[in-house]
């Protein structure tokens, strides 16, 4: 018989999401997926300064920082036709790579770890052994059984003083959860240490963009980051030496803790490797531009369909018509007025809230799609655009990481096992090593650039009288965002986000066509209906962000102005 | 463990009820009344970690993400020697309904002692829809936490003034919580996001000394914000001296000279940014060459912007003028006033000058 179980909240997500799910036999029928949080940021925005939409856009997710400021600059510069200079660019890329080690580090350790470790089983763990295992992986200094048993002594404390904090009251013991006991205390010290390399990511941002969360240092038409190599108060090369060295630290978390144990806990629990695999469309955009222009990058961007690599279509450039001209978003089943499909550019938002009604409307998130299709994105949408690109070092991580799974798992998996619930981590987790190597290439950019005597940081805007639209895209860590404006007399007329997590948590469209979560979650296995810990673990794997998904309001009583696209 | 209580006196072998006789007597010596009994008790048994509430509303967790840059204390020695997270929707391991039980033990348990921090502002438009959890509005959530909470400590602007999604139009009616609670000591933190030291030093100083710190009349800790950002910031001597950017890029730029002509908003506005900078590294956004936004005051999103245009009002030394009036300097759509710079207390005269503020609904206690 089915059974109905709602998962409200979502926690260890940004945001407040409530999940329903539909149980049959212990497996997952029918998800539905709701976005319970509407602030209207776009709205806010009408009438502004485009300067001041990236500060505005910012404050969309804090989660997310510093990506809806790089979008929204593009987006400004593109309607303005304003190029920036490479400085720009490379400052701007190697805040989205730093950013994007945070993000990702976080997100595994912090926000999804404990749907696969089990924390009180950590306290069985034989310390020595724990080591043994621990170097097996990887030669990283922390694995030592002398760590190991301290970390052990401290969740034993934490366990005996009765108050379990944040980790009370969760699924511990599960069936589900298979680790053995030396693999819990490993994650747990790698939790830990995790919190440090993170901050890391975020002081080498700080260096450049004054501040994290939420950098203060972008302009539209370049960044504020004055250089300097003869001042203090400037980018220097001692800063700029503090900037690389954490950089490297960072990396080496990366590849030798973060990548090993996403490959371990793979091939610890490898059915996880066919769960979860929903809407095998996917869409990334390049990131990382290498000009001026934004018409070289090192991250490649692309559509694939149907799971088939053979269907690659890229995108090119800043100014690319294949992205721009192909997206609508959906209101069907979303809590607002409406029957059609709209461009971001001709959007409208009349909201209509009427509680949740799994036959009708059901979330405040809209439902974008590309050629009316439901599109996955994310980390897994980008390194499978990578991998059928035939790009050499996203293939070069994809093809060595799946040979370290198969070895540990003892089967031999291929890139199909991507479409997965730890396909999913296990592609963050590679592009994650990936950014690591451009974050430090672009450094290299940055410093061989200003040997030459560039210092230019920016290119001044001029707004001119009449209307001009742009769009601009940014492969976020969460995946494909990108911000659509119109300027009417240097003011905001209309401003929509499209952001990764209303592509992935978006609710079914007027085609009864379910988002990415909603399909990922069918034939999930549910072992206990009380501690729904499967649903946990394939909504954790798209890195839900809900203050992202959902943005958009409309002023008292009204309708948002209708802009035509051209 | 019922006949005993639950750290320190346990171990002196005492039961529950000669404790209870214990303090019975003291309160007599002392001259207090029976009511007083229980809290005596209370406050001799307390959890060695104390609780903390952590509510999210609505926010971009940016808060919650400052603190997982915080180096002292770093958030695993917060959560593991300091304080007892029980309910935080972005780190707890618990989920659904077990999320919300942990929420209601928690309030139970330690009724009037533990802490509530409020991330986000309150929609309060259309009986508070826009903001649901676990079923539940904000509103809903705050008038059941809040008065059961020995203090409450609104971290960020959202939380304190109601933040980015107060700005005009304010669309869904979204407040601070001193909007809406009364009848318990509140702080505002606020900053997009605040310094975590900001909000851990206000942590500390309560847990140390069970009070909490000396604020000002935006309900701020002074430690934190009682000096103006342009009376220590280290690009004074510029503007003493009539040296400024006149656009980002320039010479000037380079050199470090005053940002005030490129928007900085530092006259007006109360902060340690300048001394505590962020993230360990000895930065703040001055010295990544753009101005103070104006953060940590109250409405900053409407009268602090344009961002990049000049704040009027501001005698610029050397003769180079004043800027007389908003119209002055061009598109700007600033509400600030002579009255709000300089004057520490005048910063709340601006607030709520948006249009469209939703007509309060307010939570009492009791």
């Amino acid at each position: 018989m089915a059974r109905k179980i709602i998962v409200d909240p979502i926690t260890r997500i940004e945001g407040h999401l409530r999940i329903d799910v539909e149980v049959a036999d212990n497996a997952i029928t029918k998800a539905w997926s709701s976005a319970q949080m509407w602030r209207g940021i776009e709205v806010i925005l009408k009438g502004r300064d485009p300067r001041d939409a990236w500060m505005f856009t910012q404050r969309i997710c804090g989660v997310c920082t510093t990506v809806h400021a790089i979008a929204s600059v593009r987006a400004v510069e593109n309607a303005l036709k304003l190029e920036v200079p490479l400085n720009a660019q490379y400052v701007r890329n190697m805040m989205v790579a730093l950013h994007a080690f945070h993000d990702h580090i976080v997100h595994f350790y912090v926000l999804s770890a404990l749907d696969w470790v089990d924390v009180v089983s950590a306290l069985k763990a034989d310390p020595v052994k724990t080591a043994s295992l621990a170097q097996s992986l990887s030669d990283w200094p922390g694995n030592s059984a002398k760590r190991f048993k301290a970390v052990k002594e401290k969740v034993k404390s934490l366990v005996d003083s009765g108050q379990l904090g944040p980790f009370a009251n969760a699924y511990w013991g599960h069936p589900a959860m298979v680790l053995p006991p030396e693999a819990n205390l490993m994650a747990v010290s790698h939790y830990l240490e995790a919190l440090d390399y993170q901050r890391k990511a975020d002081q080498a941002i700080a260096i450049l963009g004054g501040k994290n969360p939420h950098i203060q240092n972008l302009a539209v038409g370049g960044v504020t980051t004055a250089i300097n190599p003869n001042r203090d108060v400037a980018l220097n090369m001692d800063k700029l030496y503090w900037i690389k060295q954490l950089t490297e630290e960072v990396q080496s978390f990366i590849k030798q803790v973060y990548l090993p144990d996403v490959i371990a806990i793979g091939a610890l629990n490898k059915e996880w490797l066919s769960y979860g695999e929903g809407v095998t469309n996917y869409l990334a955009v390049p990131d990382m531009p290498l000009d001026s222009a934004g018409t070289t990058f090192d991250l490649p961007g692309g559509t694939i369909f149907n799971a088939d690599l053979g269907s690659l279509k890229e995108f090119t450039s800043f100014k690319d018509e294949y992205f721009r001209d192909n997206i609508k978003e959906h209101v069907a089943r979303s809590w607002y007025q409406g029957d059609r499909d709209r461009h971001p550019f001709d959007g409208e938002t009349i909201p209509s809230y009427s509680d949740f009604d799994p036959d009708g409307k059901y979330s405040w998130s809209k439902a974008p799609r590309f050629n009316d299709l439901p599109m996955q994105v994310g980390p897994l949408a980008q390194v499978l655009v990578g991998y059928a690109k035939g790009d050499e070092r996203i293939k070069g991580y994809v093809d060595d990481a799946l040979a370290r799974v198969s070895s540990l798992a003892g089967v031999r998996v291929g890139p199909s096992v991507l479409h997965s619930t730890l396909g999913r981590h296990l592609a963050r987790a590679i592009r994650t090593a990936v950014l690591s190597d451009y974050a430090l290439k672009h450094w290299q950019l940055l410093v061989d650039n200003i040997d030459r005597g560039d210092l230019a940081i920016m290119y001044q805007p001029t707004f001119p009288a009449g209307e001009q639209q742009g769009f601009g895209f940014h492969e976020a860590p969460r995946g494909a965002l990108s911000h659509w404006i119109v300027i009417e007399n240097g003011h905001i007329k209309n401003y929509q986000c499209v952001v990764p997590s209303t592509w992935n948590a978006g609710p079914r469209d007027v085609h009864d066509a379910p988002g990415p979560y909603e399909a990922s979650l069918v034939g999930n296995p549910i072992a206990d209906h009380e501690k729904p810990l499967e649903v946990l673990r394939t909504v954790h794997s798209f890195d839900p962000c809900i203050a992202c998904a959902v943005h958009l309001l409309r002023p008292e009583g009204g309708e948002l102005s209708t802009v035509r696209a051209l | 463990m019922d006949d005993y209580s639950e750290n320190g006196i346990g171990a002196l072998r005492l039961t529950r009820r000669s404790f209870i006789k214990g303090c019975t007597m003291a309160a007599a010596a002392l001259g207090l009344s029976e009511s007083m009994i229980p809290r005596l008790v209370s406050a001799a048994t307390s959890p060695q970690r104390p609780p903390v509430v952590w509510l999210h509303f609505q926010e971009c967790t940016g808060c919650s993400e400052s603190l997982l840059r915080a180096s002292h204390p770093d958030l695993g020695r917060l959560i593991f020697d300091l304080i007892s997270l029980d309910y935080h929707e972005t780190v707890m391991a618990a989920a659904g309904y077990q999320a919300e039980e942990n929420l209601k033990n928690t309030i139970d348990k330690y009724d009037g002692k533990f802490l509530c921090v409020v991330e986000g502002a309150i929609p309060t438009k259309d009986g508070g829809v826009y903001c649901k959890i676990g079923g539940r509005t904000a509103m809903d959530i705050l008038a059941e936490v809040a008065p059961r909470s020995a203090a409450v400590i609104a971290i960020g602007s959202c939380a304190s003034f109601g933040g980015i999604q107060a700005a005009a139009p304010n669309p869904t009616g979204a407040v601070g919580v001193r909007d809406l609670v009364h009848g318990k000591p509140i702080i505002n933190i606020p900053g997009c996001p605040p310094n975590p030291i900001s909000f851990l030093g206000t942590v500390l100083h309560y847990l140390t000394w069970k009070k909490l710190p000396v604020t000002d009349n935006l309900g701020r800790p002074l430690f934190a914000y009682g000096r103006k950002i342009h009376d220590h910031c280290e690009r004074r001597a510029h503007f003493d001296e009539g040296r400024f950017v006149e656009q980002f890029g320039d010479e000037g730029h380079r050199q470090g000279y005053c940002l005030y002509k490129v928007g900085c908003k530092g006259p007006a506005t109360f902060s340690n940014c300048p001394a505590v900078r962020f993230n360990d590294v000895d930065q703040w956004p001055v010295s990544a060459g753009h101005g103070c936004c104006g953060c940590t005051e109250p409405g900053f999103w409407d009268t602090m912007t344009p961002f990049e245009e000049r704040l009027p009002e501001v005698t610029i030394p050397l003769g180079q003028g004043t800027v007389s009036t908003a119209a002055s300097v061009g598109r700007t759509v600033m509400a600030v006033t002579a009255g709000a710079i300089g004057v520490h207390a005048a910063a709340g005269v601006v607030r709520r000058v948006t249009k469209g503020t939703a007509k309060k609904d307010e939570i009492r206690e009791e």
